[in-house]
């Protein structure tokens, strides 16, 4: 290759990935893939009941048993201290109740762990933990958040009176009240956002393993976080030094949030091993994830919208209680608050808006961030709203839309809710992308036509906005959102002395090709082939420290850490190349793997031979250590805000309520891509979780604290056959926070999409005189309905 | 304890067995192989689809003891060592997975459903697949994945 020719640049192709060839020949390595020797198993006793006292636990017979090596019970736990809740907003203080590694004394949900059994094996230990004998005084249960706060309520914690977690409110209310009070029109509806689960298909567990020697853990540990876990592991459960803990996040079978958090698996497999010696092992059964780890969602609101009969939004008032769940999750607070009222106006310019949250505690699974975490619920809220109020004013609801959207030259744009301003961009293109797409020309036309043969066909319309890579550290966890740390990420870039080049990354990918993407950023950054590049991360030995992979931010503020980390090294490069040309460092250019003088590009050394010269050390500049070897903390000055717009057709059959998905269209703009088709592949399981909420999905409990939706029979995650195809496209309006332009596309499909289905299915039931229906729209729901049942 | 003897991708292999041990558990504990998953208690998932006798069926939903005699192919033998099947490449290409915990499930299931639907439709695919679920890619990839492979499997050897 001459100095002239240029490299083909990597960055936005889109290449296969690299994670593949292990994952589909079956040679990843999943938590509990993982065998250590002596390694024992855990079988726990979990809580039959939603509320109750524990009156006694027997466990002789449990222990008696061959192949049983150890029950222990909360009691026995009492030298460490309960999960940590890290991010304390609107004012959550000592009402903030954690679970302990083992509930002691009374438990608040259904699959509270009361007792763990330890046996050689699982099929062991798991008949050993029917032979735990837990006599319990059942207490009464309340599963609705309203219900919870009624004066009479069961009271599940002596520190939250009223089962209130937290009161939290943004926006300016007098201004609110008075935009209601005088508006031309207001439609008030009452939203609900179900409860939703997870359900990543490989369920959550621990590994854990002590060196007496040493005094040094190491947990294995299905997490999203793994740097996180330690810091509150260490410093908070078991107070010891961060050192002495090293976590590993193995190959994750997903997350969508469920796997962010400190969950009591991690400390009770730590304590455990520790107790006994040998490593011991803890894997959930789907029914106990089900029940146990976290879900998401579960808002009741109340609803208000305000504007003038010639479609100009005025006003927004909005009351929501959020349920919680028995125990506070690690995060909890702050998804209801900051990532759900402070983008309650989304793409929409709204002049005045005002939010009041309720968090409570109830006798059901702890609620936490769900794939997009605050901005569906968000989101749905205000695209429904928007639609209730498009059609109270006989208004087209794409023309709505159009009359309120932030205009381009207004960004940067300060919503007033307390976020920092909206980065960038132009909500149009796409909105006109998607109608084109779809059709809309004639699209009502056709429906008047199908409506007279007895059809019922529905379109809707979803123009979103969102938040990613939440940050700078300064405003998320110092100006009152109430997070406990920071919100930055690190890499560390090392040319060795081959020229190959090693990335360590914080950020802890789990399905989203981040090993791919980073590749493809540091190849062209450095001008090296991409095979050149390895990609490590995962181990909190070996990997600087990281917040971890949620909330739409390893690209935005992990790529751009490594992204600066490869700046480093070019500066370096640079020096290094000016002393061994013999030229002047400002005379340098750094392109394409060379640094060559200005002007004369025959002079110039590629990366290899200067990662060469700077490991040997031999010739060196004055003052220059060796090593091509940098490390960056990046802390972004603001959040990114992706958007798009997603429209479905839907067609309502009037006997049996059943609905079908007949297009679904969504135009994305996540900034530039690095790698299409990963983020199309990001794209696509988002919109379908987001189809899964409108129209299958729900956690149903009974009033006694039941989980009647506890397995997969119940519960229903989408099969193939009940997803559509789907259209994608995208603009491309880069983001000014970061030197990339990205903003992220992990969460946006599901942000995007429940309220673009209902929208649809509520167009289509318009000739029946509905207005609004909760999710999911379900047969049933949708027949009673139409049926007026 | 009963002892069985089954050819688990091509090789004999015989152990003691509980008559409660699941095939999936005989496969991942016994014999190493975790390739195979588990994402259920119930049969609904679709994660431990593995051949059994050269059909797809569950592992979480036989029992061990009951394939004494039989032969079981997993994702670990689905190609030879070093080659990949048609299936697995599709899924390469078109991004048929994200994480990869239902992967070998869904492949295998794929396989034999192009054994029996050498040439399907993208509904036919999707309704073939129904008893595997996928909580990552939205399917859309994994309709292509299949149709790649089921292209690529009808061009004659040679060609
Ligand atoms: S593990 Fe879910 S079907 Fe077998
Ligand atoms: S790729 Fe993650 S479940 Fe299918």
């Amino acid at each position: 290759m001459t100095a002239t020719e240029t490299r083909e640049r990597i960055v936005g192709r889109a290449i296969k990935r690299r994670e593949d060839p292990k994952l589909i020949t079956g040679q990843g390595n999943y938590l509990d893939d993982i065998k250590l020797p002596g390694m024992l198993h855990v079988a726990l006793v979990r809580s039959p009941y939603a509320h109750a006292n524990i009156t006694s636990i027997d466990v002789s017979r449990a222990l008696a048993m061959p192949g049983v090596v150890a029950v222990f019970t909360g009691a026995d736990m009492m030298d460490i201290n309960p999960m940590p809740a890290a991010w304390q907003a609107g004012g959550v203080k000592n009402n903030a109740v954690t679970p302990r590694a083992l509930a002691v004394g009374k438990v608040t949900l259904v699959g509270d762990p009361v007792a763990m059994v330890i046996a050689e094996d699982r099929y062991t230990a798991r008949d050993a933990a029917d032979a735990v004998d837990v006599e319990y005084e059942p207490l009464d249960a309340v599963v609705d958040a309203r219900k919870a706060v009624e004066p009479g309520a069961p009271q599940l914690h002596a520190t939250a009176p009223n089962n209130v977690v937290f009161e939290w409110e943004c926006g300016d209310q007098a201004a609110a009240d008075t935009a209601l009070a005088s508006a031309e029109v207001v439609v008030k509806e009452p939203i609900i956002n179900q409860r939703l689960i997870p359900t990543p298909m490989e369920t959550r567990g621990s590994v854990a393993r002590y060196d007496a020697a040493t005094g040094e853990f190491t947990v294995w540990m299905t997490s999203q976080a793994p740097h996180v876990h330690r810091l509150l592991l260490t410093a908070f459960v078991f107070g010891i030094p961060e050192h002495k803990l090293r976590c590993i996040a193995p190959n994750v079978g997903g997350g969508f949030g469920q796997k962010i958090f400190c969950y009591n698996d991690m400390a009770f497999t730590m304590w455990a091993s520790r107790k006994l010696g040998r490593p011991v092992k803890f894997v959930e059964d789907r029914s106990e994830n089900y029940k146990y780890s976290t879900h998401g969602r579960d808002h009741i609101s109340e609803a208000e919208i305000a504007g003038t009969r010639d479609g100009k939004i005025t006003g927004l008032r909005v009351k929501t209680w959020a349920n919680i769940g028995g125990y506070f999750s690690t995060i909890a607070a702050g998804i209801p608050t900051t990532l759900y009222g402070r983008i309650i106006n989304g793409v929409y310019k709204i002049p005045a808006v005002h939010v009041h949250v309720t968090g409570v505690y109830t006798n059901t699974a702890m609620v936490d961030a769900y794939r997009g975490a605050g901005r569906p619920e968000a989101s749905y809220l205000i695209e429904r709203m928007v639609d209730r109020f498009a059609a109270e004013i006989g208004m087209d609801p794409a023309e709505v839309r159009r009359k309120n959207f932030i205009q381009p030259h207004e960004f940067p744009y300060n919503n007033q809710l307390g976020l920092l301003p909206f980065d960038s961009g132009n909500y149009e293109p796409a909105l006109n992308k998607a109608l084109e797409t779809v059709g809309y020309g004639d699209f009502r036309a056709k429906q008047a036509e199908a409506r007279k043969q007895g059809r019922y066909l529905g379109l809707g319309i979803s123009t979103y906005v969102e938040i990613c890579g939440v940050a700078p550290s300064a405003w998320i966890g110092a100006n009152g959102q109430g997070w406990g740390a920071g919100l930055w990420e690190s890499a560390n870039i090392r040319v060795h002395l081959t020229g190959k080049v090693v990335v360590t990354t914080g950020s802890l990918p789990h399905g989203q090709g981040l090993e791919t993407t980073f590749a493809q950023v540091v190849a062209d950054e450095l001008g090296v082939n991409y095979d050149d590049v390895e990609i490590q991360w995962g181990d909190t030995l070996g990997t600087p420290f990281g917040y971890g992979t949620y909330g739409s931010r390893s690209l935005a503020v992990g790529g751009v850490a490594i992204k600066r980390s490869a700046d480093k090294i070019k500066a370096k490069a640079r020096k290094l190349a000016a002393h061994m040309l013999e030229a002047n460092e400002l005379d340098i250019v750094f392109e394409n793997g060379k640094a060559s003088v200005k002007g004369s590009p025959d002079k110039a050394k590629t990366i290899g031979e200067l990662a060469l010269a700077a490991s040997v050390a031999y010739d060196l500049p004055e003052g220059m250590e060796p090593f091509l070897d940098e490390t960056s903390y990046y802390d972004p000055p603001n959040c990114t805000f992706p958007f798009g717009t997603h429209i479905s057709v839907v067609e309502v059959d009037p006997e049996t309520g059943h609905v079908d998905l007949l297009r679904y269209i969504a135009v994305d703009d996540c900034g530039p891509q690095i790698n299409p088709l990963i983020v199309e592949g990001q794209i696509h399981g988002g919109i379908v979780q987001g189809i899964a909420q409108a129209l299958y999905e729900g956690a149903v409990y009974n009033d006694d604290g039941q989980l009647l939706s506890g397995t997969l029979m119940d519960y229903a995650v989408p099969t193939a056959a009940m997803s559509p195809h789907i259209e994608t496209d995208h603009t491309v309006t880069p983001s000014p926070v970061n030197p990339l332009g990205v903003k992220g596309a992990g969460e946006a499909g599901t942000i995007g999409s429940a309220q673009c289905v209902m929208n649809a299915v509520i167009d289509a039931l318009s000739p029946f005189g509905v207005k609004h229906l909760q999710m999911p729209a379900t047969p049933e729901r949708v027949w009673n309905a139409i049926h007026g049942g | 304890m009963a002892t069985i003897t089954v050819t688990v991708n091509g090789k004999p292999h015989t152990n003691d067995v509980e008559p409660r041990t699941l095939l999936v558990h005989y496969l991942r504990e016994q014999l190493n192989l975790t390739g195979t998953h588990i994402g259920c208690d119930t049969s609904q998932c679709g994660a431990c689809v593995v051949h059994l006798n050269g059909q797809s069926v569950k592992s979480c939903t036989v029992l061990a003891i009951q394939c004494h005699g039989a032969e079981v192919t997993t994702i670990e033998g689905l190609a030879p060592q070093g080659q990949m099947h048609a299936l697995q490449e599709g899924f390469w290409e078109k991004h048929g997975l994200q994480c990869g915990f239902c992967t070998p499930g869904m492949i295998m299931a794929a396989a034999d459903l192009l054994e029996r639907n050498p040439n399907p439709t993208d509904d036919e695919i999707r309704h073939g697949l129904e008893g595997n679920l996928c909580r990552c890619t939205g399917y859309e990839n994994i309709v292509r994945a299949v149709r790649y492979a089921a292209e690529k499997m009808a061009v004659p050897a040679g060609d």
